[in-house]
């Protein structure tokens, strides 16, 4: 990567950063601390599904926030981004004051940056590599909190740019699934000059974002106004649509497709096959955060129900364990539970997660796992019983294994349980195409520079590629897609003229 | 948007719907469904293709009103339009030549047995079909059923029409009279379950079509998922169809129930 390492230098050989560099002593620099994201009460924030808890900083918290960044020679952070983001030259353009630069840049290497500063794990990616992080131990530049202001302050402006793009090349491709993987590959697909068609099974475009972040996570409106630029740029969406059922790859072709992005992520939920798991009462995360989210099922003006619960466990550690526990909460769960069998340190959600969890008043009940349902004689659940975990050897991953403490079992009521403890590749487009080479584990398999299948004209990415991920993984692997899709194409264009 | 281009009422509870829904009519096969949503409010909610027409791109609905979403479709009219729909969903039946075919429909669920009815026909099997309801009103689509079967029976509970009786005594009559090779039971899944029982006693292999609570429809929510030979399977991609005699139908029916409150609630609210 030495190119990109020159080019880096280039960047920052560029007078107005040399100049802004020399603006304050880095001692000053180091000496001040990190900004505080605003948030909104908790006790305001759990009565309201919708209302966002970080509300985003000022433009002076902004710019003292960037002035920390030491504009390094050598910017660690960079490697720690899966996309590699150029973080020191948007931060820097942020001290300067120049924000719709900064989300410029931002958009040079991410298509979704106001999505990526509230939901990416800045504090195992770019801020686990910061310099402050890796040598001076202190807290790392707030790059997460600084994307996310650039990206809403361009959007608020009013001064969004719509890209540009080539002009048409009458190739038609289509994308399968409407998550990050798939908005990224349209995006920089329909600015290669190509018609564009987005097939989604649901009746609402965004995939995971829509409907299973929460809304006080990650607003809706975030998600339209791209989903709104991108149709501007001449994106066609079609909504109820499952390539595979409602029409096949042939018939696909057979109307002049002559490539496909498959990004239909992972939605199969995962349950722990364990006695009562199917009582009523008993639900997958995707069931209830998609009741929620996509039905608004908490709106007594929507048809979908909800059950309630007063007493809600949610079993898992990750993002979703913590979306469904908080949205239980905000439902008016008196008491909401997360059960993980391994500790605090090792729940794999985003740490500001758990963090504004706990704010909230939800309960850990760590190094504990489920091992029966107890339910009344309707049949709907009313308790659980658990089992006391330990903490063994470290295993593959470097975590130590859970063990089981015999004995130590304990029963509590319950009347909702939320099970999040994983999914798997959505299953429909591997069992429609023969001839689609499929791991073990049900993954799309394909070649990592390319994301091309084993079908020539199919490439894959995202979730389906990945097991369960993550929104920059997706859409770094819906780049990757477009470069060597338009590459695929061009060639097999050139050959035929 | 799909269009609702014919509307035959069958009682006061069930009508027909012609919708257009030109790939679907296309792509659909016996045992296929589709989910639904009426409006920007409404419930997504699953209903077996019936029947299609491929040249006119139109496919055949058959519901019957129950609580607040399949009365705000029954109360649609020509010209209407569903805001959404997507199918075809579902596992589609194997059809097959074993001989001789019995098909047991209960209520509605023989809106859903007549596209199997049908193509086990044209597979050249003998099929005899039994239609049970609670009444006369209740029967539905007995001369497309006649069609395309070699004898049907009609049972009612009160016997205003027909044989007075359940499901199950049609069935038995004709086992204990003729060699039936296979059967196939849709309807409410206490009917399911019994007719089961019955046809497990004779050996029978049968087929059964839930009507599992669903959300998406897709494999994506697992609200439908059903224990069949002691495995936790979802109706949506693993079925709506599965062999009768491994299904749990009390655990079916128990999830039935699931949001029975709920579903009360938004009833009363709605009227
Ligand atoms: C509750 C929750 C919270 C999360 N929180 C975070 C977080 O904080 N940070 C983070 O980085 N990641 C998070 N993730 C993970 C992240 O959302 C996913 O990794 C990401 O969305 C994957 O993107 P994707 O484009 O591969 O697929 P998805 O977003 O899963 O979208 C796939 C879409 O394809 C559609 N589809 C499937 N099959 C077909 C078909 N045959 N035809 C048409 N359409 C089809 C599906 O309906 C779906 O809409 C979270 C996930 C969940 C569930
Ligand atoms: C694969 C499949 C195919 C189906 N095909 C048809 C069809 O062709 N015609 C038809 O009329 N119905 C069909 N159903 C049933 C139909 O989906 C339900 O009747 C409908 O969802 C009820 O919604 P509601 O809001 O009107 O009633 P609700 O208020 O939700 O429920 C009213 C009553 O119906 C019961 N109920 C709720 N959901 C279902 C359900 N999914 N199935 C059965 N009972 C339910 C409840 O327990 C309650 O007692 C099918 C179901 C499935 C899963
Ligand atoms: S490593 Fe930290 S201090 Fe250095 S450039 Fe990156 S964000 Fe700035
Ligand atoms: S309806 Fe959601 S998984 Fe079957």
């Amino acid at each position: 990567m030495s190119t990109n390492k020159e080019y880096l230098q280039i960047e920052r050989e560029k007078e107005w950063r040399v100049e802004l560099r020399k603006k304050m002593a880095n001692k000053d620099r180091t000496a001040m601390i990190r900004t505080r994201m605003p948030e909104l009460d908790p006790f305001v924030r759990i009565r309201y599904q919708d209302r966002e808890v970080n509300t985003g900083l000022t433009e002076v918290q902004a710019q003292a926030e960037a002035s920390r960044c030491l504009d390094c020679p050598n910017p660690t952070c960079i490697d720690g981004c899966p996309v590699s983001i150029n973080i020191p030259k948007f931060v820097k353009y942020i001290e300067q004051g120049s924000f719709l630069e900064a989300a410029k840049t931002l958009k040079e290497t991410s298509a979704l940056p106001a999505v990526c500063g509230r939901v990416c794990p800045q504090e195992k990616q770019c801020e686990a590599s910061c310099f402050y992080t890796q040598k001076m131990k202190k807290d790392p530049v707030a790059i997460g909190y600084l994307e996310r202001f650039a990206a809403d302050y361009e959007r608020e402006s009013g001064l969004m740019s719509i890209p540009e793009v080539a002009p048409s090349n009458g190739i038609k491709v289509a994308a399968i699934g409407s998550g990050p993987a798939s908005l990224s590959f349209a995006g920089d697909m329909i600015k290669l000059g190509y018609d564009v068609t987005v097939f989604e099974a649901l009746h609402e475009i965004g995939g995971v974002l829509k409907y299973g972040i929460p809304e006080f996570r990650l607003p809706n409106k975030i998600v339209d106004v791209e989903l709104d630029n991108l149709q501007k740029m001449g994106v066609k969406f079609v909504r109820n649509f499952i390539v595979g059922k409602t029409a096949s790859f042939d018939d696909l072709k057979e109307e002049g497709f002559e490539a496909f992005f498959v990004a239909s992520g992972a939605g199969l939920p995962r349950f722990m096959n364990i006695p009562g798991e199917n009582y009523n009462g008993i639900l997958s995360s995707n069931e209830y955060l998609t009741r929620v989210n996509l039905m608004n099922a908490a709106s007594d003006e929507f048809d979908t129900p909800i059950i309630k619960g007063k007493n809600v466990a949610v079993i898992g550690g990750g993002n979703t364990a913590m979306d469904s526990v908080r949205t239980a909460k905000r439902l008016g769960a008196e008491r909401a539970m997360i059960i993980y069998r391994r500790s605090r340190a090792e729940m794999p959600a985003r740490v500001e997660e758990v963090h504004h969890a706990e704010e909230e008043g939800i309960e850990f009940l760590n190094l504990a796992n489920p091992i029966e349902y107890f339910a009344d004689e309707k049949g709907k659940v009313n308790g659980m019983r658990i089992q006391r975990m330990g903490l063994g050897e470290p295993d593959a991953s470097g975590r130590r294994r859970p063990i089981v403490l015999e004995g130590s079992e304990y029963d509590i009521p319950v009347d909702l349980v939320v099970v999040a403890v994983g999914v798997s590749p959505n299953p429909l487009i591997p069992s429609e195409v023969k001839d689609l080479k499929v791991s073990k584990w049900g993954t799309i398999e394909v070649v990592e520079e390319t994301m091309q299948s084993s079908i020539p004209e199919l490439f894959a990415g995202g979730d389906i590629v990945r097991g369960g991920a993550t929104v920059i993984l997706a859409m770094g692997d819906g780049r990757k897609a477009a470069a060597s899709m338009d590459q695929y194409l061009q060639e097999k264009h050139q050959q035929t003229n | 948007m799909n269009q609702i281009v014919e509307k035959v009422l069958f009682s006061e509870k069930v009508a027909k719907f012609v919708v257009d829904a030109p790939r679907i009519a296309r792509s659909r096969k016996p045992g296929h469904f589709v989910i639904l949503r009426v409006d920007e409010k409404g419930e997504r909610i699953p209903l077996t293709i019936a029947g299609a027409d491929p040249v006119k791109g139109t496919i055949v609905l058959v519901v019957q009103k129950m609580g607040v979403s399949s009365s705000k479709l029954f109360e649609l009219n020509v010209g209407d339009y569903i805001l959404d729909l997507v199918g075809p969903l579902g596992k589609a039946t194997h059809i097959h030549q074993p001989g001789t075919v019995l098909a047991c429909g209960g209520g509605v669920g023989v809106a859903p047995m007549l596209p199997i009815v049908e193509a086990f026909k044209k597979a050249g099997n003998r099929v005899i079909s039994i239609l049970a309801a609670r009444n006369k009103d209740l029967i539905i689509l007995e001369d497309e059923i006649r069609k395309w079967s070699d004898e049907v029976i009609v049972m009612t509970d009160d016997g205003s029409y027909g044989t007075k009786g359940l499901v199950t005594a049609g069935a038995e009559a004709v086992i204990l009279r003729e060699k039936v090779d296979e059967c196939i039971a849709i309807g409410p899944a206490v009917m399911m379950k019994f007719t089961s029982l019955l046809t497990k006693k004779y050996q029978i292999p049968t087929q059964a079509s839930l009507n599992a609570i669903m959300v998406d429809g897709t494999g994506m929510c697992g609200a439908c998922r059903v224990t069949v030979g002691g495995q936790t399977l979802f109706t949506c991609i693993d079925g709506p169809e599965f062999d009768a005699h491994q299904i749990d139908f009390d655990e079916l029916i128990m999830r039935l129930g699931g949001y029975s409150s709920e579903e009360k609630l938004a009833n009363e609210r709605y009227l």
